[in-house]
């Protein structure tokens, strides 16, 4: 009987892998490029460059990898223009208008390492689950990364996730995730 | 009072194996429900990045694989040792792409077919150009919801 089971679970032990199955999610834009042009203001854009030794160019200045966070949490917060009652931030009027307006640019070169630009894009939506986080405890007393996760998972029961739907939705509009990713540069 | 003495010999009674199977039994279950069967082996390295900010994909049915490395040594002869892409068990060039996500679409279930998630496991080595150009493929055949796959862990570790 032992020897049988044994068999079995030496089997089993070998054929097993566990499978990393999380990471980061992300959308690409559509190919077909949009109707009209849109005109964003300059103040409105986060741009982050990040050269093939890793280095970091953030609206035009070197900066460290570790400081990224704080300073695309800034930028998302500011709420420049006076219409962003939930903000946090410095109201400093060169930065930008309101978190639904301000969007993040990331532009790397082809020679990046993969481990940087995910080391990058963690940091940056970071910062964005920071900040929705903020007003998730403010608005529902908890996480708006635990809410979504929840509400995510299949096995949740579906009177919860029709509750869970609106609120998630209502964090996502206050500090909506615009991340554009600009072709990679050659040299 | 020969009773008495035999106690003294100081012989432990033979531990008892009747709960083995038992506890074989257990532990067989146990991996008998995680086992996944693998179901295309690796050919290129794959030491994938930490981040900490991830989601957990969805169910298994939904998700297409592309793995992108340096080729393992048994291949590194042939295929060289820059990063390669490997669509199920070939190695394949950056144009098949498209070709490969559009079949293993229409394999699918149709309520599926439009909330596929392309999982993009790359070696931490691997350059941006070689993704850059996978996910302009991605682009042209309509396949938006990408997750970069990673191990949960500090991202500034990858850095080291």
């Amino acid at each position: 009987m032992a020897d049988i089971a044994f068999l079995l679970l030496i089997f089993f032990l070998v054929t097993t892998t566990i499978e990393t199955d999380a990471g980061l999610d992300r959308m690409l834009p559509p190919i077909e490029p949009p109707d009209q042009d849109v005109v964003i203001k300059q103040k409105n854009i986060f741009t982050v460059n990040i050269n093939k030794n890793g280095q970091l160019l953030v609206e035009e200045e070197l900066m460290d990898l570790k400081n990224l966070r704080q300073a695309a949490k800034d930028f998302l917060d500011n709420g420049g223009d006076g219409t962003c009652n939930y903000c946090k931030g410095r109201n400093d009027d060169s930065s930008s208008d309101n978190p639904t307006k301000a969007i993040i640019s990331l532009k790397n070169d082809r020679e990046t390492k993969y481990a940087t630009y995910i080391t990058v894009q963690n940091e940056l939506v970071g910062a964005y689950n920071d900040l929705r986080n903020r007003e998730a405890q403010r608005l529902y007393g908890r996480d708006f990364t635990e809410m979504e996760a929840e509400y995510l998972n299949p096995e949740t029961a579906t009177e919860i996730r029709d509750d869970l739907k609106d609120k998630v939705k209502r964090i996502q509009d206050l500090f909506p995730q615009k991340l554009s990713e600009a072709e990679t540069s050659t040299n | 009072m020969a009773k008495f003495n035999k106690k003294k010999d100081g012989d432990l009674p033979a531990v008892s194996t009747a709960s083995l199977p038992d506890i074989v039994f257990m532990l067989l279950f146990f991996f008998m429900t995680v086992t996944t069967m693998k179901d295309s082996s690796l050919m290129v390295e794959n030491t994938l990045p930490n981040a900490s900010e991830i989601k957990k994909l969805d169910k298994k049915d939904r998700v297409i694989y592309i793995f992108v490395g340096k080729p393992t040594s048994q291949y590194q002869k042939t295929f060289g040792s820059e990063p390669r892409i490997q669509l199920n068990d070939k190695f394949a060039g950056v144009g098949d792409v498209g070709d490969y996500i559009l079949q293993e679409r229409a394999k699918k279930a149709q309520e599926l077919q439009n909330v596929l998630t392309i999982a993009m496991k790359v070696d931490k080595e691997a350059s941006m150009g070689l993704i850059s150009d996978i996910k302009q493929e991605l682009r042209k055949v309509n396949a938006l919801k990408v997750n970069y796959t990673t191990y949960e862990g500090d991202a500034f570790r990858n850095l080291q």
